[in-house]
């Protein structure tokens, strides 16, 4: 176990992380507002995904390919991204309307099974239009490794971390600095008092899912790149995973879904060279396969210890009125 | 139609069979399953259906819609004949089910009205054997017709099972537990293990090592063994939920659900992902009828004793609760034991009756089955977890047919059920056997 190794390692858990973070954010945000879990959110990032397969697709027929091309890749993967968000801003406000807005008043557990069924049939629309088959992500831009004293980095990498802590500053910049950031942040704090003082519930609930979906899409054209194959049932295990996240930075807490996403995502990539490390040690042998396992471990280690998760407010008995 | 005419019939209904008790009901099915099977078969020919219907004729008319969509969208060959398969399949449910049902309820109200009536003033015992033993003929000769109708009446007694012990917890105590599927895999496992280790002769396990004198004991210990299992498992979410309530619960659930079926996944002596197969034939349909019976009664008894009220007072203000001398921590300790109990008894029961378990069984989708059908049927109902069990199970069956279709069929109702009547079906209704299975006063009659 080198530096290098370590490194190597490290920017991979970035970049998996990165993923993790930003679905994670989505279910903290709608949590925030409306103290509910939008179980169909990985199945939104699957979605986000597929719709940027198609725009990305659509583009290249546009513009072309290869020298031929007229527009640069990393050109068609930026208007893929923004349309893609857009579009899947959609699917989310869709997925509010007919599962969420109906239940506002009902249990809470009545919407986390509404959730899981939009999801269900998200999963099955698409089995039903594209087949089931894996779909091949296009690579819009050209792969390069780059050798850092011995760390290969791909510039694939590299842009992935960075547009998605953009992305995540930009988030924080709008709920920080805007009016309607503002809006957000009263609903978050009292959702039954501040509509009393003309904050629209809905608009803002709206926006949170379709804000949320934005996030996924994202997430989903990152995750094509990175890993050029599409299934349909890549956002459930995405999906558990991110929202496990998401509970972990502290529900509702925007700040602590990222740090939270980037720290799962550490885990998961650091437990293979941290097993081989121990069986080398202690002459153990432990198959790497646990993987699953020892993460899901330390987070119900972290949340036994700190219930509230890492950065949220400690449990309190606040009314669902 | 209007109104009034609907009402005319609806009361029209209500005065022919309101009067009719359990008991008359029971008679009828025992009747109409008996007509099916003397007649079932030469009657399916006359309408010229291919065999008898298996599902009441749902499954038939899936079939035919299944064909109809494969021909107008995969331009499948299509032909007209099978069109006629869905008013034979109706007039077949009608001709065979409904029609003698009703006709043997309506006869049988007074007499069975007045056998419920004397049966009532003995102990509670009595009347539950002389019902039970009746369902149990019922569903035995309904069964006997064919393997399908076997299998899918096991799976679906045990998903009844499987449902009610979810209940206690999500219903009963109002936390969203997601670590059922994990319970019931150790109890499959566990009871697995017990029977494949012990009793049997195993390839990979090596021989029987003990040779039992009462060697009827060996399942119902089997079971009882798994139960136990998932009992100990569950104290690793019921410690967390003394200081966590609500999403965090339900994480530690979740994360619970992952670390099983992972060390399931990795434990090689336990097959590891290929699972554990061979085990012994023992989950009989009357085993299973008995098992889920014992089950629904002793959880039925449970949910209305003081320890159930502890329950409900703890899931509807802990704080409260606890100033009122409730003992949160031992209600929410005895909700878990006793859900993982029943629920290893469940996984112990499917894994005797597929005969094979793997870990990929329990996850998910598994999970997301079994929320299904408790917050579909209703929560905090005895009645509502038999309902949602039995109609998603049936429906998951019936719907077959039309394969991948079935997946936005179910979800769609269930969001529909959701959104109009969000605690579910039959939600807090109490399960009271004297009432259920007393006398009816025949509408216009005075008690």
């Amino acid at each position: 176990m080198s530096l290098n190794f370590f490194m190597q390692n490290l920017i991979n858990a970035l970049q998996w992380g990165s993923f993790y973070a930003l679905i994670a954010l989505g279910y903290s945000m709608v949590y925030s507002i409306l103290m509910l879990f939008n179980f169909a959110h990985g199945d939104i990032f699957m979605v986000g995904a597929y719709i940027g397969l198609g725009v990305s697709l659509l583009l290249l027929k546009i513009v072309g390919t290869g020298a031929a091309a007229l527009v640069p890749g990393w050109l068609v993967l930026v208007v893929t991204i923004l349309i893609s968000m857009f579009l899947t801003a959609f699917v989310g406000i869709i997925v509010e309307r007919v599962g969420y807005r109906p239940l506002r008043d009902a249990p809470r557990a009545s919407a986390a099974i509404t959730g899981l069924m939009i999801g269900i049939i998200l999963e099955t629309a698409n089995i039903l239009f594209l087949g089931g088959q894996r779909l091949a992500f296009p690579q819009l831009i050209q792969s390069h490794t780059y050798n850092i004293g011995g760390v290969f980095i791909t510039n694939k990498k590299i842009m992935i971390v960075i547009v998605s802590i953009g992305l995540m500053i930009a988030l924080h910049q709008f709920v920080t600095r805007t009016r309607w950031g503002m809006a957000m942040r009263a609903m978050a704090y009292d959702f039954v008092v501040v509509p009393l003082v003309g904050v629209p519930l809905n608009t803002i609930a709206v926006m949170t899912f379709a804000i949320g979906s934005a996030l996924a899409a994202a997430a989903g054209i990152l995750f094509g790149l990175a890993y050029p194959v599409l299934d349909p049932y890549m956002g459930v295990s995405f999906g558990w995973k991110a929202f496990v996240a998401a509970i972990l930075g502290g529900r509702g807490s925007i700040m602590g879904a990222c740090l939270a996403g980037f720290m799962l995502g550490f885990i998961e990539i650091m437990t293979v060279p941290g097993i081989q490390i121990l069986n080398r040690l202690f002459a153990l042998n432990i198959g790497s396969n646990l993987r699953d396992l020892i993460a899901y471990s330390i987070v119900l280690a972290i949340l036994v210890f700190r219930p509230h998760g890492l950065f949220g407010e400690p449990y309190s008995a606040k009314l669902r009125l | 139609m209007s109104g009034t005419d609907h009402a005319t019939i609806a009361n029209f209904f209500r005065r022919l069979l309101g009067g009719v008790p359990l008991l008359g009901w029971l008679l009828g099915f025992l009747a109409a399953v008996l007509i099916e099977q003397a007649v079932g078969t030469p009657l399916a020919q006359i309408l010229s259906l291919p065999k008898m219907p298996v599902l009441f004729g749902i499954l038939t008319i899936s079939k035919v819609i299944a064909a109809v969509i494969n021909a107008v969208f995969k331009d499948a060959a299509f032909d007209p004949a099978i069109l006629v398969h869905v008013p034979a399949a109706l007039a077949y449910l009608a001709l065979v089910y409904l029609a003698p049902i009703a006709a043997v309820a309506r006869i049988s109200a007074r007499a069975s009205n007045r056998a419920a009536t004397a049966m009532g003033r003995w102990n509670l015992l009595v009347p539950a054997a002389v019902h039970l033993g009746l369902m149990y003929a019922a569903l035995h000769t309904w069964a006997g017709m064919s393997d399908y109708r076997l299998i899918t009446l096991k799976i679906t007694l045990i998903a009844v099972l499987l449902t009610l012990s979810l209940n206690i917890i999500n219903g009963y105590m109002g936390e969203f537990s997601c670590s059922h599927p994990g319970f019931m895999a150790v109890g499959a496992y566990m009871s697995s293990l017990f029977t494949v280790g012990l009793f049997v002769d195993d390839k990979v396990l090596g021989k029987a090592l003990v040779v039992f004198s009462l060697d009827f004991l060996n399942f119902p210990l089997a079971l009882i063994f798994g139960g136990l299992c998932a009992s100990v498992a569950a104290l690793l979410v019921a410690i967390p939920s003394f200081k966590t309530r609500g999403d965090y619960l339900a994480i530690i659930s979740l994360a619970f659900l992952f670390i099983i079926k992972s060390l399931f996944e990795n434990l090689q002596g336990l097959g590891g992902s290929r699972g554990i197969a061979g085990q012994p034939d023992w989950a009989a349909l009357p085993v299973i009828f008995a098992v889920v019976g014992l089950g629904i009664w002793s959880i039925n008894n449970f949910v209305t004793s003081t320890y159930g009220k502890a329950l409900n007072a703890v899931r509807d203000d802990e704080l409260a609760a606890e100033a009122m001398t409730v003992n949160t921590r031992q209600a929410k300790m005895t909700a878990f034991l006793v859900g993982a109990f029943w629920a290893g008894v469940a996984g112990g029961l499917l894994a005797h009756v597929l005969r094979y378990i793997n870990p990929a069984m329990f996850g998910i989708q598994k999970l997301a089955e079994v929320l299904a059908m408790v917050y579909f049927g209703g929560l905090n109902s005895v009645y509502g977890s038999i309902v949602g069990a039995v109609s998603i199970g049936l429906l998951g069956e019936a719907l077959r047919p039309l394969e991948i279709l079935k997946w936005i069929i179910i979800p769609l109702l269930l969001i529909l059920v959701m959104i109009y009547r969000p605690t579910g079906l039959v939600a807090f209704r109490d399960f009271d056997l004297r009432e259920a299975m007393g006398p009816k006063t025949e509408p216009g009659q005075r008690k």
